[in-house]
């Protein structure tokens, strides 16, 4: 009868690669390992200088090549990782859990309650990103802990306005308003109501923000508020051996690679998880 | 017999399948004679709109039209290519759909839009065009016609939209207008003028339609033939009077009998019985409240009614009036501006968060939108076990069995339990829905239009339903429609509102007497009869009455509905409130004028315009 009820279930049933999640979660699984066993399997000292060549080609002794002051790629690429999926995961997380937490309470609530939340984040995302990285990191000193907290508050309210948003579309529907009816506790709404049907933006949303905390974490090592050299992430790779373009050299080519390596499979197992269903089934 | 001339449409064998090859519509042959309205009916899922479009050559996305053929005119459409079907549609055959709302571009004026499809296929000159617009809202009775065309969607009225959207499909002289439920989403008052203009466009143009419909009543206003159709398949087709006296199929026997509930024999319900809910002076609206104590944009005012234990209360009136509006005030979910709500004797506090969990269980809502109304990411168990917990802490084995007991409840079965929303049809939803606010135990269920959604078998089952879970669980309902006749068919008391006042209340029978408030007798004479020719026997008066619509700012005048009514006395409804009275047959209304009178004039505005 009404076209809403007919035009049902198509885009819901998206195309699902379980082989494509398991790949993605294998690789995700990978570069964990590589954060955790990284500087156990460093074939060289990361920081030494190991090769009169710069910018060598792979060989025997170094797999990877090596890098613009002649130091071992691998070992490099292996330590990096620890940086980059130590500072971006957690800091992902964090801005994540945050945002979403935030958004959900602000939509629920709404109010004084979201006004207050949504100035306050209008209030942060006004700061530049580097500039406020830069006041925090000469206030409280380059720590991992101080990234992290940077990174997670900087992209926080990006998460926020998005999660707020489809957060408020299903508050409107009547099934929280017969939440509410029933006496619920906003706490319980969130959960129950509002959470189960915003998983799919939550998720798609985390990856996105691990992208871009990425970068961010390897411009700031750029600007030496990030890492100290000798010690790099993957986008500090980047920088460094920038001058090894011209050449093709796989120092430069390689920390790309494997960033993006890590960001493609982060997103597209995201988008691959168990579908919700399921997971609320079995429960 | 060869003789005969050709039919104007013919469609023969049409099967439209889903992509996996399940039939929507499955050999379906009829024809339509030129100028003749062919009436498609079935509920919703029988493919009458699938079948609709095909004749347009169209099948929506994951459909396709597998075989059979679809002749207007000269034309066999279901040959065309793209670019000869482009042009066929809107110029040849055009299409009004359900939802005028949406179907016009908010942002152009009416009358551009309205022209848009002879521009489109250049079949006149803007000029040429325009004139013709004016000409048709002349004859769909639209008022101000030179002028209409300059507003903007959002300027006009439900019903005058949809009457101009059927200007837009007239535009080029069709051979086939094609009607998808136009008259559907409309308040009774309002379909009115709707079929009205309608009926008189295609009988003054020579137009032949296919009116597609669930609604019986409707159809037996415009049709002349009527195909039946469930399940994609042609159950019956015959003319509008045999099918109405003498409908062969048993089917069509289900929809007769399903557009016209008989009503429940009521539970028991000792005469004496306590209030269970006394509303007294309610005020409420929205956008906060004036240092007076009155809502900024006003809603309901100085309502006072009451409900029994176990009885049922019927609250109507058109859209707008504020009947959702009572429900979410007394389930606290908007708080009350004035007066005063009492549970069992024991003041309600206004809001939801403020009450207790026993007033909090008490008192349970049903919504309208069985869709919206579920949970998408839960399962029909999940969702009943969560009132089960919260209000019973019930939860492992006990709350499984519970969620069987309540599915078997409201006769669902036990194997629903671990589907999702979108896996139920639209009656299944809804059950659920019910089956939640039962998981509470409630003493009374605020039920907010919940059949609307519904086609009319199932509606009917539903309004069964509930008459059984009065009977085994003494539940008192405040039943919230716009329909008549549901209401009549389970509540022993009515109350009408119109613009937020009680305009009358009583009980069931006394509705059907007369004297009654002047609304109150728009409103029933508003609901269309299962018998061709009732459209044309409304009296001129409440003709009158239904075009006015309710308009916000009558909502300020002492009587709302002074600008309506055929009664008013200037100089005093308009300034003075109206008073209540008390009616010999024992309802009582807000009326300046005295029973006699109203008896007197009722009596004489009956008689046909």
């Amino acid at each position: 009868m009404s076209a809403a009820l007919e035009l049902q279930p198509i885009a819901r049933r998206r195309l699902s690669l379980p082989l494509l999640g398991l790949l993605s979660g294998i690789l995700v699984l990978a570069c964990l390992l590589l954060a955790l066993l990284g500087p156990v399997l460093a074939p060289h000292p990361p920081g030494q200088i190991v090769s009169p060549t710069v910018f060598a080609a792979p060989s025997r002794v170094f797999p990877l090549g090596t890098d613009y002051l002649g130091r071992d790629m691998l070992s490099r690429l292996l330590v990096g990782a620890r940086y980059t999926v130590g500072t971006a995961l957690p800091a992902a997380l964090l801005a994540s859990l945050l945002g979403t937490g935030l958004g959900m309470l602000a939509a629920v609530r709404g109010g004084l309650t979201d006004a207050v939340i949504s100035r306050a984040m209008d209030t942060l995302i006004s700061f530049p990103s580097l500039i406020f990285s830069l006041v925090i990191v000469a206030a409280l000193g380059s720590s991992l802990a101080v990234l992290v907290g940077t990174a997670a508050v900087i992209y926080m309210p990006g998460c926020y306005r998005i999660i707020r948003a489809v957060a408020v579309d299903i508050e409107t529907k009547d099934f929280v308003r017969a939440a509410r009816a029933r006496g619920e506790r906003t706490s319980d709404i969130m959960r129950h109501e509002i959470l189960p049907n915003i998983v799919t933006p939550v998720v798609t949303d985390f990856g996105l923000r691990f992208m871009f905390i990425v970068l961010l974490v390897s411009n700031l090592s750029f600007l030496g508020l990030g890492l100290q050299p000798p010690l790099s992430d993957w986008g500090g790779l980047v920088r460094e051996n920038l001058s090894g373009l011209s050449v093709g050299a796989p120092a430069v080519i390689l920390p790309a690679v494997a960033i993006a390596v890590l960001t493609v499979s982060v997103t597209l197992l995201v988008d691959n998880l168990p579908g919700r269903k399921a997971a609320m089934r079995e429960r | 017999m060869n003789a005969d001339p050709p039919p104007h449409v013919a469609v023969s064998g049409l099967t439209v399948t889903g992509n996996d090859g399940t039939p929507i519509v499955a050999d379906l042959s009829f024809a339509i004679a030129r100028g003749e309205v062919l009436a498609l009916i079935g509920e919703s899922g029988s493919g009458k709109t699938t079948a609709a479009l095909a004749l347009m050559g169209y099948a929506r996305p994951g459909c396709r039209i597998a075989s059979g053929g679809v002749r207007v005119g000269e034309t066999e459409m279901l040959g065309l290519g793209r670019r000869a079907l482009a042009e066929f549609r809107g110029q040849r055959v055009s299409y009004v759909a359900q939802s005028a709302a949406a179907a016009f571009n908010p942002a152009q004026r009416i009358l551009a839009q309205v022209i848009e499809p002879a521009l489109v296929h250049g079949t006149m000159t803007r000029r040429a065009a325009e004139e013709k617009a004016r000409g048709l809202f002349r004859v769909l009775a639209l008022p101000d016609p030179e002028g209409i065309g300059d507003r903007f969607p959002h300027q006009v009225s439900g019903g005058q939209l949809q009457r101009l959207m059927a200007a837009m499909a007239l535009i080029n002289g069709p051979a086939l207008v094609i009607l998808d439920e136009p008259s559907t989403a409309l308040d009774v008052t309002t379909q009115i003028e709707v079929l009205r203009a309608f009926k008189h466009a295609v009988r003054e143009q020579g137009t032949t339609a296919l009116y597609v419909s669930h609604d019986l009543p409707v159809v037996a206003q415009l049709a002349d033939r009527v195909v039946v159709l469930r399940g994609g398949r042609m159950q019956e087709e015959a003319g509008i009077a045999r099918l109405l006296a003498a409908p062969e199929h048993p089917y069509t026997r289900s929809l007769l009998a399903a557009a016209a509930p008989a009503p429940q024999s009521p539970p028991a319900v000792a005469a004496d019985a306590p209030p269970l809910l006394q509303v007294t002076d309610l005020t409420a609206g929205y956008g906060g409240v004036t240092a007076a104590g009155v809502p900024r944009v006003p809603v309901l005012h100085d309502l006072s009614f009451a409900i029994a234990k176990g009885s049922a209360l019927g609250v109507i009136g058109e859209s707008g009036c504020g009947k959702s509006t009572l429900a979410l005030v007394v389930a606290g979910l908007l708080p009350l501006a004035r007066g005063e709500i009492r549970l069992d004797g024991a003041l309600l506090p206004a809001r939801v968060q403020d009450r207790t969990p026993a007033q909090l269980r008490a008192v349970q809502i049903v919504f309208q939108m069985a869709d919206v109304a579920l949970n998408p990411a839960s399962s029909v168990a999940a969702s009943l076990s969560r009132p089960l917990r919260f209000y019973h802490d019930l939860r492992g084995a006990a709350a499984r069995r519970r969620v069987a007991e309540l599915l078997d409840m409201v006769r669902l079965s036990p194997g629903l339990a671990a589907r999702f929303p979108d896996e139920l049809s639209g009656g299944q939803k809804q059950r659920v829905n019910l089956a939640r606010a039962l998981a509470a135990e409630p003493a009374l269920l605020l039920c907010d239009e919940v059949t609307s959604a519904l086609d009319t078998v199932v509606g009917a089952a539903v309004l069964d339903l509930l008459a059984e879970l009065r009977r085994e669980l003494g539940i008192a309902i405040m039943f919230i429609s716009h329909d008549l006749s549901t209401v009549r068919a389970i509540c022993e008391q009515v109350m009408i509102l119109y613009a937020g006042r009680r305009v009358e209340l009583g009980g069931r029978a006394a509705l059907r007497r007369r004297p009654m408030h002047p609304y109150t007798d728009l409103l029933l004479s508003s609901v269309p009869e299962l018998r061709p020719g009732w459209l044309e026997g409304i009296s001129f008066t409440h003709l009158a009455e239904a075009a006015g619509g309710l308009m916000p700012a009558d909502a300020q005048l002492p009587c709302p509905f002074f600008r309506r009514c055929a009664v008013h006395i200037p100089g005093t409804c308009d300034v003075l409130l109206p008073p209540h009275r008390v009616l010999g047959k024992g309802s009582e209304i807000l009326c300046q004028r005295t029973e006699a009178e109203l008896l007197d004039m009722q009596q004489t505005a009956s008689a046909p315009a």
